[in-house]
């Protein structure tokens, strides 16, 4: 079962990166650059995402596969950075 | 220097001289030269065994990865042609393409999630498929399907006798062109062999040289990144991309990579970030294509990286490299792209075959070894962009870019004759995403441009008159996303009552 965050991580890559009508279609784990669900520009746009929505600052040095490359990392990088699902 | 006659002895002569250096770094994978050569020989042999014959076309599509290098390899060994395929490509340009120019044996991975019987029914010169990675568990069925770890594992390892002679083609490179088809410029071994030993020998290389390519292979810069590094021995650290620049500058600083090429767009990127706690000090050179850096970047670059040589260039598909700056006129003449690259020369014509002296306007035209064969099956198109010299037999190459010269021989980039966008780097055919979008329910007219952005260059934006009220942004967006590739989807879509037209009908774009 997803927790908010990462509901909420989906939710926004469905309707502003892959334009789905019908949810996000892969499972949490899967790599983002791996299976071309987003490409660099993309990448930018979810950092500037969690940034503004999280309220949370991004360090250049923190952007690498490990926190952004699947839903599931990046819920778990928000959550590092203390961010809690509501 | 080492003579080469066929693209393949870029890898052999490399695996014979340096058999145990690291020749690729891909991921946690490293690889000596002799290691890649044999397994190319493997799959060489296997391709040969499948009915693969001199001259045949065999398509490779998937990331940048160890599989997509040896396969480059062993397709060359086994005397047919290579057409690496953008990944990103969506289903009914990869059906265009393998039709195209008829391609008899296709390498893909299973990330690519391709449809293998729909392929299979809509291509028929298809004889053989060969998964890169995984087991037949990807597939639904698996007739002519070839395991690529399974071929390594059974297939001899003896070094094919090559057929082929430097005259024989060596790869297809699928480019957009303004009629919206993408069109396969081919090469011969020969020209290949001259480009890189001429951009090799400006930029200096040395078998010392790392080179971190971020480019993918089915992008010419990006192929000839490792086409060059095995040229003259040196290590290819091989990304599948610049989506993380933090791990491309860490990769940077742990492998000491020494030479850096990229795209405006990269650029743009790396000069927006702080690089004060990379390592950085073993970069050499940097070099940039497709359109030229911004001056404001170029300065940025030039204080950030003092030792390293900024190479700007100019190139374009049909003639691989055209013109490079050298570093030392950076300072001198920094919206230039310089001169013609070594053993190659260019002139500026006018519409009536003049050519035109400093200040003038007019096009770029190229000869040299490096002006390829012209487009795949497309006698009139090559017609038009190759042209006969002076010489019974040579071609020279129209680059349909206009230029103007100074008075010291360099050159300018004015303007592009045809409505080509360059967004990241790469072209775009404004007509493709226009046939693409006009394939929407609801869209009653469309027109496409490109428009300055500081990251892309240009942007694609698209101004749509709608016949569906109901028809959304993403609406678009999404048909876009599931049918361009990722370079083409426009990142602006603005609705419109109706478009400027000329007396004719004709679309006004420069109004838009």
């Amino acid at each position: 079962m997803s927790s908010n965050i990462e509901q909420q991580i989906k939710e926004y890559i469905a309707e502003n990166i892959l334009f789905s009508s019908d949810g996000y279609p892969y499972p949490e784990e899967t790599s983002f650059m791996e299976n071309g669900i987003v490409d660099s520009m993309n990448v930018m746009e979810i950092v500037a995402y969690v940034e503004e929505t999280f309220g949370i600052r991004v360090e250049d040095r923190e952007i690498i596969p490990a926190n952004f490359d699947s839903v599931k990392n990046l819920a778990n990088y928000l959550r590092m950075k203390g961010v809690n699902g509501k | 220097m080492t003579h080469f006659r066929l693209v393949q002895e870029f890898l052999e002569k490399s695996a014979q001289k340096l058999p145990d250096k690291i020749a690729l770094v891909c991921g946690e994978r490293r690889l000596t030269y002799a290691e890649i050569d044999e397994k190319a020989n493997r799959v060489a042999n296997a391709l040969k065994k499948m009915g693969v014959s001199r001259g045949d076309r065999v398509a490779l599509f998937m990331q940048n990865s160890v599989e997509l290098v040896i396969g480059i390899f062993a397709v060359l060994k086994a005397d047919a042609v290579f057409v690496a395929i953008n990944p990103t490509t969506k289903p009914d340009k990869l059906v265009y393409i393998l039709n195209n120019c008829a391609v008899t044996c296709l390498f893909f991975s299973p990330q690519q999630k391709m449809d293998l019987g729909e392929t299979r029914q809509h291509c028929p010169s298809l004889k053989a498929f060969i998964l890169t990675q995984g087991e037949y568990i990807h597939l639904s069925e698996n007739k002519n399907v070839y395991l690529f770890d399974e071929i390594l594992k059974t297939s001899p390892s003896n070094r094919p006798i090559p057929k082929n002679i430097d005259l024989d083609l060596a790869c297809l490179i699928y480019t957009s062109g303004s009629t919206g088809e993408p069109k396969g410029v081919m090469s011969d071994h020969s020209n290949i062999i001259f480009a890189v030993d001429s951009i090799t020998s400006y930029i200096g290389n040395t078998e010392d040289d790392i080179v971190i390519d971020v480019l993918p292979l089915s992008f010419d810069y990006g192929l000839y990144q490792l086409l060059m590094v095995f040229s003259f021995g040196g290590r290819l650290i091989l990304e599948k991309g610049f989506n993380y620049p933090a791990q491309i500058l860490t990769q940077i600083e742990k492998e000491k990579v020494t030479g850096f090429p990229g795209v405006p767009t990269i650029f743009s990127m790396l000069v927006n970030m702080d690089l004060s706690s990379y390592d950085l000090s073993s970069l050499r050179y940097m070099t940039n294509t497709a359109a030229a850096l911004p001056p404001a970047h170029i300065l940025k670059i030039r204080d950030t990286f003092p030792n390293v040589k900024l190479f700007s260039m100019y190139g374009l598909t049909e003639t691989k490299r055209t013109l490079y700056l050298p570093p030392s006129q950076l300072d001198v003449k920094p919206d230039s792209v310089g001169i013609a690259i070594p053993g190659t020369e260019v002139w500026i014509e006018d519409e009536n075959g003049n050519r035109l002296g400093p200040g003038e306007v007019g096009e770029l035209v190229v000869r040299g070894r490096h002006v390829m064969r012209g487009y795949w099956g497309d006698e009139k198109l090559s017609a038009q962009r190759f042209r006969p010299g002076r010489i019974p037999g040579e071609r020279l190459c129209y680059t349909g870019d206009l230029f103007k010269m100074d008075e010291d021989g360099y050159f300018y980039f004015v303007a592009r004759k045809d409505d080509i966008i360059k967004s990241r780097g790469e072209k775009v055919s404004p007509k493709e995403v226009e046939n693409t979008i006009y394939k929407i329910n609801g869209v009653y007219e469309v027109a496409v441009v490109g428009v300055p952005d500081e990251i892309l260059g240009q942007a694609i934006k698209a101004f749509i008159v709608k016949s569906d009220p109901q028809l959304t942004e993403a609406d678009v967006l999404r048909y876009c996303r599931n049918n361009l590739e990722d370079f083409m989807v426009p990142k602006y879509i603005e609705f419109v009552a109706e478009l400027p037209k000329t007396s004719s009908g004709k679309i006004k774009k420069a109004v838009l």
